[in-house]
């Protein structure tokens, strides 16, 4: 595959077979441009998550690049998988904070990449760091939640947390794995909004994994769909018609479910979130 | 007619083990029971009742004036048990680590060896220890604080490195997923995690080795226990009913105390 100047990411011939055998991702190629919000859709154990954590390397990929820039993440050593890490936010299912610590903790453990170990031990933040702490958690609507801890928080709270982990990075790419799975209809409206209005913002590409597919419609710059760890779709999402959607999930009838993908629509002005927006 | 569906839990020979397992244990313990029976001297048995009551109105009542000297076994005692579980403590925490699947740097050598540290305190009594360490550091409350650490290392250590593998991985992912080093995962991600599992589980030691630490003047480690032993080869049964009462109250305050610590921090 020709690397072009332009594209963040770009992965070539991914593999993963885990120590079970099961082959999770079958030679996937896939070329990521800066800012640009792709939505990964397919059935439950088609690789989505694999794919993700393999870019990250939380998976090691068995075979095949992934390449950041032009860098082969799948071939650095710990100390650049460390630097290459920090330029990825990831975003997870189940929030990942870190239940026993603050909010603020939560959100200044996304400088941990930058910090040397003693810094970080005593929690010695440079004062940059903790501007931007408090900047990015009123940004995601959480102002005067810093002293909170993370178990006490409501589920899109928690997961606002998360974004905000992931944005203090300052990263050129989200890894957002099923950011909305645990999640009610609303809250999860609310959060893809937010993910997607700070990527326009500040120029973020995205990888998000996502079961909804009526969410992923709405959002979506691009859509790729996934099958048996193989990707069998890849467009805009005004191409994903029944007919695609039986090649990606298999057959099923697709147009009960488009009816309420409209009626989804009509709801979009009222949320509560972007009203407040409107208004500050 | 339609038959009726049948079904069990077990099939014929399945029960039959089963039934043969339940004949089998009651047979042992008969068995044991007979053995312990033909052992014991009846004679002395007998009059068991007589000679508790004897004892009993010899022992109260208590000569409370004795306590004067008690203070000072009695304050050795607490230093023992809360050094020696300080002690331990510093020990078992990197052994946990080293044991626990999740967290230590090599299965193959590290885990097994810090399992065997872990076992082989765990398998020996502290008074053993004690007995142990009197022969080689001298009588003394030195020897009493090292029985103690040392039986505590197996204890701490085996219930924290099961608290620290049962984590939830997902959050050392994201701490991971930040570009974290092994050791901030360490202190960011796991420690957090585990830190009320270990508070929870000091006290608790500190309370066991509070009871523990009385009896090692038994063996010469320092602290009440040595009172005990001396008081009860002069017969001295007032006396020893008033270190019962001393430690009572010492192990009820450490066990009142040790609740209101759990409390407060989980």
């Amino acid at each position: 595959m020709q690397v072009s100047a332009d594209d963040l990411l770009v992965l070539e011939g991914l593999s993963k077979r885990y120590p079970t055998g099961d082959r999770a991702l079958r030679d996937v190629s896939l070329r990521l441009p800066a800012g640009q919000v792709t939505m990964l859709i397919g059935p439950s154990g088609a690789g989505k998550s694999t794919l993700i954590r393999c870019v990250n390397r939380l998976v090691e990929p068995t075979a095949g690049r992934v390449l950041l820039r032009g860098e082969d993440v799948a071939r650095l050593p710990a100390s650049g998988l460390r630097r290459a890490r920090r330029r990825m936010g990831m975003i997870f299912q189940e929030y990942a904070l870190v239940e026993r610590l603050t909010v603020m903790e939560n959100v200044l453990s996304g400088r941990l990449g930058y910090l040397d170990f003693w810094r970080s031990t005593l929690r010695r933040y440079p004062a940059d760091d903790i501007a931007a702490a408090f900047a990015l958690l009123e940004r995601v609507g959480l102002g005067g939640f810093a002293d909170k801890r993370a178990d006490a928080l409501s589920g899109g709270q928690r997961q606002r947390v998360g974004i905000a982990r992931a944005l203090i990075q300052s990263p050129e790419i989200l890894l957002v794995d099923e950011p909305t799975a645990s999640l009610d209809p609303k809250t999860s409206r609310q959060i893809m909004r937010l993910i997607c209005e700070l990527c326009a913002e500040k120029g973020l590409a995205a990888i998000v994994n996502i079961h909804d597919v009526a969410l992923a419609k709405m959002f979506a710059q691009r859509i790729v769909g996934l099958r048996a760890g193989e990707i069998v779709f890849d467009g805009p999402p005004a191409d994903l018609g029944p007919d695609i959607l039986t090649r990606i999930y298999g057959e099923e009838d697709w147009t009960a479910a488009r009816e309420t993908d409209e009626d989804d629509a009509d709801e979009r002005p009222e949320d509560p979130l972007r009203l407040a927006e409107a208004r500050a | 007619m339609t038959a009726v569906p049948v079904w069990r839990k077990r099939n014929r020979r399945e029960a039959l083990t089963v039934w043969l397992g339940w004949i089998a244990g009651i047979l042992l313990f008969a068995w044991s029971w007979k053995a312990v029976s033909d052992a014991t001297m009846w004679v002395f048995v007998a009059d068991a009742h007589i000679q508790a009551a004897d004892m009993l109105s010899r022992m109260v009542p208590p000569r409370w004036s004795y306590m004067e000297r008690l203070w000072r076994p009695l304050w050795d005692t607490l230093n023992i048990a809360t050094l020696g579980t300080l002690l331990g403590l510093a020990i078992a925490v990197p052994v946990a680590f080293l044991a626990a699947r999740n967290t230590t740097p090599s299965r193959a050598f590290a885990r097994p060896l810090a399992l065997l540290i872990i076992v082989s305190s765990r398998s020996i009594n502290s008074l053993i220890w004690a007995m142990l360490l009197v022969t080689v550091l001298g009588p003394g409350m030195l020897a009493g604080i090292v029985a103690i650490a040392l039986r505590s290392i197996g204890f701490i250590g085996k219930l924290l490195y099961e608290a620290i593998e049962e984590i939830d991985p997902t959050q050392v992912e994201a701490i991971q997923a930040t570009g974290a080093s092994r050791l901030q995962v360490l202190t960011h991600a796991i420690a957090p995690q585990v830190m009320p599992a270990l508070a929870g589980i000091s006290v608790y030691r500190w309370d066991i080795n509070i009871r523990e630490s009385t009896v090692l003047g038994l063996v010469g480690a320092g602290g009440i226990g040595l009172q005990l032993m001396a008081s009860v080869n002069v017969l001295a049964w007032p006396q020893v009913t008033m270190i019962f009462i001393a430690i009572l109250a010492t192990v009820v305050a450490s066990e009142w105390l040790s609740a209101k610590v759990r409390h407060a921090i989980i």
